[in-house]
């Protein structure tokens, strides 16, 4: 086994020496750490206003001249793409992937120090390209965050030109930018874990970065691939995706292509994106629940195998997206299967969760809340996913609200409950103050109840058929009209949601400015990041010696222990006893 | 230690402080290596993505493959051998690079290495050459999906290639900066193996792009299609 540090050698390390290096062409992982997650939750923001958008016209259509049928589906695809991207992907694994796999192993640093600030700026660039499609001609594409070829780049489709086009290489940009960020956190993990670090000794957050950014690598490229083609079928005419097709009258240049395997490209990317997005989650989760629950998380071993099964699983599930494209049955079959598999490792944990719970000495803290939410929303979500994910179900349903409901319940809050988990767990590492408590509170009585009146009545909407995408129900017989009354509270619902979090950033600007100072270890965790000789830590994080590994992360309310915790760091010899 | 048996570890019952540090895993070059050999499982799984999808591809009826009747270009494959041979000498060059700077001869290093990078230009131009070859002869990129693939496939692999030129010129700069020979050594070690593999990929291809229709029909079928 390796142990240890490349990264041990304090006199190699980088220095930061004025204002520019250290906090904007910065080198520390820590810095990149707050420069991704800043960066994340300021375009997720812009989202987050976009999904207010489209919540004003569903719920009061007619009433907003500015929202017409094309800016209502520009809505849509930005809000879904930044989302899933911009905000989820780049905050777990940029941001918390960046802050956490460090300290929680016990290195100094990434292995790759320059790597890691280049992928933050490739990252920038990304958001800037993307962000720059609302400017150009024509606006940024409405194609739907899938940018299903044909209609994502022909005319009719707004955004059909430039926006399609900034989108691709926005997305292609991010790949190399993540690339860069995921190679160094595979390999530190792998090879920079201080003395003592093994493997199943690291705190499942770790494991959890470290799968999922095992899975981008691996998916990332298939989004590459078929970014790439379709841009060549958009500025070059060339016929990878496009059929032979009649557009306006014209018959276009394109012939024979296949708009299905973009689909199956897509997916192949698309699905393990679910995963790169719930595995990080999954693992802070743990974390999490186990410190405020002062309680050794359930089963360790099973989560870490739970974690590796799911992220294997997550490349044969795919074409469960695509039971509505006509592909044939057998294959139907196949992918009902896998799908139905993978939610036996993703139950397990679940269980493993409220086992942690029971009979835990549970602190409801702000973090713990959310985290708890977390586990009401995600086997929301999960159950409504074993619906989907047998064909005859999807079919009827697959192109309605409940399909909205299921994946927002799934993949939107349940990650963002953990996110908020998160940044109030490691708030006072991060700054070195606390957080205000009521302003957290509030915050998540808002959001929890909030969502859930947002995304329950979403899945009786799909059962009673409103079609989702659409801009307005039009002629729609079939839907009785308390599905628009049903519509309109949603929309009160989400604007309050939306507004609640106005708690969140009052609670980060008001702690940073005049919070409470954090005392070291505010919440008696054993974890190494706990463990630095400042608070927050500084540049090399550990001083002059790396810490010495002894024990897992999970040594809480230890049988005759006198503490309730005992820091990794501790030898067995050093633990005092209840009775000594 | 496999990985089977670290995912069998019990560690709640683990109190130890760990084994000693082994020394030798510890040197940067051990973490290069780890990830450039992950960054190279990434150029595989794009290049898989673009294999799969091109005999997909290729099974649809208006796909005119570039080889197999004798009016096609690549029936007569000598361009591409050429383009081949000069890649291969390319790697042969950094491949002596490495044996000669083991031997502690750095001048003779730096001079397969600027041979080496001479090569690898001359062979991104020798392909831009067979690009204009297939211009001439009326295979545009957009007129028949086998062209679309052959122009992708090769420009992909053409900025594998200027990604390697890259860290060739970083390894030039040590040789210039007159860094340690263990640095050196570290640089070189990398190219190689960057080397050795873009050459294997664009065998791969080569066979991919002069195969006959017939091959790609079997090919196709055993992948589902």
């Amino acid at each position: 086994m390796s142990y240890v540090a490349i990264a041990d050698q304090v006199s190699e390390l980088h220095d930061p020496k004025s204002f520019v290096t250290k906090y904007i062409w910065s080198q520390d992982h820590k810095v990149i750490a707050i420069q991704y997650g800043g960066t994340a939750i300021l375009v997720g923001l812009v989202a987050l206003v976009l999904s207010g958008l489209m919540r004003l016209q569903l719920g009061f259509p007619d009433t907003f001249d500015f929202i017409n049928p094309n800016a209502y589906l520009q809505f849509v695809t930005m809000h879904g793409m930044i989302m899933v991207i911009y905000l989820l992907t780049a905050l777990l694994l940029g941001g918390f992937g960046n802050y956490l796999i460090p300290l929680m192993v016990g290195a100094r640093d990434m292995v790759f120090p320059f790597l890691n600030m280049l992928s933050y700026w490739t990252y920038l660039l990304s958001v800037i390209i993307l962000m720059a499609s609302f400017f150009v001609p024509g606006g940024p594409t409405g194609a739907g965050w899938t940018l299903y070829p044909p209609q994502a780049i022909l005319e009719g489709t707004p955004g059909d030109h430039w926006g399609i086009i900034l989108m691709l290489v926005s997305l292609a940009v991010f790949i190399v930018a993540f690339t860069m960020g995921g190679l160094n956190y595979v390999t530190t993990i792998l090879q920079a874990r201080t003395r003592g670090m093994t493997l199943m000794r690291m705190p499942l957050s770790v494991w959890g970065i470290f799968v999922a950014t095992i899975l981008g690598l691996l998916a990332f490229p298939a989004l590459l691939v078929s970014a790439i083609m379709m841009l060549l079928d958009k500025v070059l005419a060339t016929s990878f995706f496009m059929p032979a097709i009649v557009s306006l009258g014209e018959q276009m240049e394109h012939a024979g292509g296949s708009p299905v395997l973009f689909q199956h490209l897509f997916w192949f990317f698309g699905h393990p994106e679910v995963y790169i997005v719930a595995l990080p989650a999954f693992g802070m989760v743990s974390d999490v629940i186990s410190v405020h629950a002062r309680k050794n998380i359930f089963g360790y071993r099973m989560m870490v195998w739970a974690i590796v099964a799911i992220g294997g699983l997550s490349f044969i599930v795919w074409a469960h997206h695509m039971y509505v494209s006509g592909m044939d049955p057998v294959f139907g079959f196949f992918f009902a299967t896998t799908t139905l598999i993978i939610a036996v490792p993703t139950a397990i944990k679940v269980y493993n969760w409220v086992l942690t719970l029971w009979r835990g000495n549970i602190h409801l803290t702000v973090p713990m809340l959310f985290a708890i939410g977390f586990i009401f929303t995600f086997t929301h979500g999960g159950l409504t996913g074993l619906f989907l994910g047998n064909v005859v179900i999807d079919l009827p349903l697959s192109d309605t609200y409940f399909v909205v409901a299921h994946f927002h319940m799934v993949m939107g809050v349940s990650p963002i409950m953990v996110l908020f988990a998160a940044i109030y767990h490691w708030f006072p590492l991060m700054t070195g103050r606390m957080f205000n408590e009521t302003l957290g509170k509030l915050h998540f009585w808002f959001t929890f109840l909030g969502t859930y009146a947002v995304y329950l009545p979403m899945h009786y909407l799909g059962f009673l058929g409103v079609p989702r995408r659409y801009y307005a129900m039009g002629s729609t017989d079939f839907i009785p009209e308390s599905a628009q009354t049903l519509n309109a509270s949603i929309t009160v619902a989400a604007l309050i949601v939306g507004l609640a979090q106005l708690f969140f950033i009052a609670n980060i600007i008001i702690s940073l400015r005049s919070g409470k100072r954090a005392e070291r270890n505010p919440w008696k965790a054993t974890s190494l990041e706990w463990y630095t000789p400042d608070v927050p830590p500084h540049h090399g994080n550990w001083g002059e010696k790396l810490p010495e590994v002894h024990r897992w992360a999970y040594d809480y309310s230890v049988p005759d222990a006198k503490e309730d915790y005992t820091p990794q760091t501790m030898p067995e010899s050093d633990v005092a006893k209840a009775g000594a | 230690m496999s990985l089977l048996q670290t995912l069998a570890q019990k560690p709640w019952l683990d109190k130890s402080a760990g084994a000693a540090i082994d020394e030798s895993l510890l040197t940067s070059i051990h973490a290069k290596k780890i990830a450039l050999n992950i960054f190279l499982a990434v150029v595989t799984v794009l290049f898989s993505l673009f294999i799969v999808t091109f005999l997909a591809r290729s099974q649809y009826p208006d796909f005119k493959a570039l080889a197999g009747d004798i009016w096609q270009p690549f029936y007569n494959p000598t361009r591409l051998w050429l383009n081949t041979g000069i890649l291969f000498v390319s790697g042969v060059a950094i491949q002596a690079a490495l044996s000669v700077l083991r031997k502690k001869q750095t001048r003779y290093a730096l001079a397969a290495l600027v041979m080496a990078l001479v090569f690898a230009l001359q062979f991104l131009v020798a392909q831009l050459m067979l690009w204009q070859h297939l211009q001439t002869l009326g295979y545009y990129v957009a007129s028949n999906p086998a062209n679309s693939y052959f122009y992708v496939l090769t420009a992909v692999h053409g900025v594998h290639v200027l990604g390697g030129l890259l860290v060739l010129t970083q390894a030039l700069v040590n040789f210039w900066r007159k860094s340690s020979l263990a640095k050196l050594n570290e640089s070189v070690v990398l190219c190689t193996r960057y080397w050795h593999y873009l050459f294997a990929l664009w065998l791969v291809l080569f066979a991919l792009m002069t195969s006959s229709p017939e091959t790609y029909k079997t090919l196709a079928a055993l992948c589902g299609y």
